[in-house]
């Protein structure tokens, strides 16, 4: 039995398979399937200080290769996720990811200071979320924006801080440069590119909320680019993600840059593809004769 | 209640109408689980979203369930390129079922591609199920004959009166809710008819379910896309249409939410 094991920030992860935020809900959805121990993490549906109610429906979109959606950061909060799904997820999971967004500065805060009493494993902050109007990817999209929440956030909390990033943006490597300098652990990027939708019979958005972001395998060759491009510029890890779903992206995703890789709308199509990519990368490893899965990251040899 | 996912073969495919048909996948084990009102998510090949269809009929004894879905777009013209030999990835079943009222007589109402989800529960009550089912015109008519050999009390309308009777399916209703042994009215169909059957229901305070339809993505609750505005003790919220129905009670329902 080979060993897939990773660390991020300190953190040992059994496998370097994560379910991706918002796809998996806080890990109850799939349990009838496979008990989520068999991942090597969760990052939890994004949650914010006070509960969300989220956008109007519809919320997704198909395209080819990929979905948009526009959900809006519906949560229960912050203290509704600590008090009914962290004890489960920590019982039943492996690496616990809150994933945490907000509209001001002082939600943010509010949210890291509540889980750092709490037993998530990381924080993930979502400076990235394209659908709510205040918040989310305002602060992504400026170095000065992602540096500020970083820094706030890295003084209210001691617990491991992965920084996810945004796509919309000109020049993403300034931007991870900037949240390393404030004190990031590790980068989880890509999140959704901003994308839209009409239906030509009645001549409207499919999305109620007009735009939504792009996901899925659509958006893989960007994501692979946007890795390679900051695991060159910065020295915390990354985590990468956008359109993997078969252990071949993974490698991909790796060799780019990538120490682990989340999963997201890949589990739509088929809720079976993480633990379908778990054992590609062990088979892949075995053959290849590769002791440690890190071996590979950032192995990418440019023309 | 629990899912599965799997490939399952398909034993019987049929053609019901222009763009409709009806599958029958050997599935022991879903068929076991599966109630009237539930669907599945089946993958339809080369796309990334499955597509929510609901169980049509659920054999027991012989372990198949059974699909009836209509050609809406390129995803279901897959589906139904899909033949007789070949297997259907379906995840399932989902969601909650019609909530069947036992020994009482009840009313079912469904419009056009809404009709299927119906004909579980016509199976189960049978003869204590009054089935008023409304279609646009003839060409479009499916399973009616199936509503009447579970001996339900099958009144068939069309909007042109091409065959049954002309008009909607409410005018029915009201006579049959008039009669006043009805107990439980559970509807699917397109959301005006819905709004209507609920209507109804209200003006005569009989409890009534509504099976809802939304754009899906994970089917079992998970990303929160397929919300529907609903309310309870006074709060507005969004359900998830997938895990929280897709049949709720019709008072918590708002329609225009």
């Amino acid at each position: 039995m080979v060993d897939l094991s990773v660390r991020i920030a300190g953190v040992e992860f059994p496998n370097p398979v994560i379910a991706a935020s918002g796809t998996y809900g806080n890990g109850e959805c799939y349990t009838d399937l496979y008990p989520i121990s068999k991942l090597g993490g969760i990052s939890c549906k994004g949650m914010t200080i006070e509960p969300k109610m989220g956008n109007p429906p519809p919320r997704i979109a198909e395209s080819y290769s990929g979905i948009l959606n526009s959900v809006g950061l519906q949560n229960i909060g912050v203290h509704g996720f600590i008090e009914y799904y962290l004890p489960t997820l920590k019982e039943e999971g492996n690496v616990i990811i809150a994933n945490v967004a907000g509209a001001t500065i002082d939600d943010y805060i509010a949210a890291a200071e509540a889980l750092d009493a709490s037993d998530v494993d990381m924080i993930e902050l979502n400076i990235s979320c394209p659908n709510v109007k205040a918040g989310g990817a305002t602060w992504g999209v400026t170095c000065e924006g992602a540096a500020g929440v970083t820094k706030a956030v890295r003084k209210a909390t001691s617990k491991p801080l992965i920084v996810k990033l945004t796509p919309n943006v000109t020049d993403i490597v300034s931007i991870a440069k900037a949240v390393e300098a404030e004190g990031a652990d590790a980068l989880s990027m890509i999140n959704t590119l901003l994308g839209m939708r009409i239906d030509i019979r009645t001549r409207r958005p499919i999305l109620r909320n007009n735009m939504g972001g792009l996901s899925g395998p659509a958006v893989f060759p960007v994501a692979v680019r946007m890795v390679y491009q900051c695991y060159k510029a910065v020295n915390i890890p990354i985590i990468g993600m956008g359109g993997i779903s078969t252990w071949e992206d993974a490698v991909e995703m790796m060799l780019a840059g990538a120490t682990a890789i989340q999963m997201g709308t890949a589990i739509f199509t088929d809720p079976y593809a993480p633990l379908n990519v778990i054992d590609g990368l062990a088979e892949y490893m075995e053959k290849n004769g590769i002791k440690s899965l890190s071996e590979i990251t950032g192995q990418c040899q440019p023309w | 209640m629990s899912y599965f996912c799997g490939k399952y073969p398909i034993i019987e495919k049929t053609t019901l109408a222009k763009g409709i048909y009806s599958v029958i996948v050997d599935a022991p084990e879903l068929a076991d689980e599966a109630r009237p009102g539930q669907f599945a998510n089946i993958a339809a090949p080369g796309f990334t979203l499955r597509r929510p269809i609901s169980i049509c009929g659920i054999g027991k004894e012989r372990g198949t369930l059974r699909f009836v879905f209509e050609v809406r777009g390129k995803g279901t013209e897959a589906l139904a390129m899909l033949a007789e030999g070949e297997s259907l990835d379906i995840l399932g079943p989902l969601g909650n079922g019609f909530r069947v009222p036992d020994g009482k007589r009840i009313a079912v109402v469904g419009g056009g591609i809404g009709v299927p989800p119906l004909l579980g529960v016509s199976h189960m009550t049978g003869e204590l199920c009054t089935a008023i089912v409304g279609f646009r015109d003839y060409s479009k008519i499916i399973l009616v004959d199936e509503f009447k050999d579970n001996d339900s009390n099958t009144i068939l309308c069309t909007d042109d009166g091409s065959v049954g009777r002309q008009g909607l399916v409410t005018l029915p209703l009201a006579e049959e809710l008039d009669k006043g042994d009805i107990a439980a009215v559970l509807a699917c169909g397109p959301t005006p008819m819905l709004k209507a059957v609920v209507k109804l229901c209200e003006e005569r305070k009989v409890p009534c379910q509504v099976s809802l339809e939304q754009r899906m993505g994970c089917g079992v609750g998970a990303c929160v896309v397929c919300s529907c505005m609903t309310v309870r003790n006074g709060k507005e919220f969004y359900s998830r249409v997938c895990k929280d129905g897709p049949v709720f009670n019709a008072e918590e329902v708002r329609f225009d939410g």
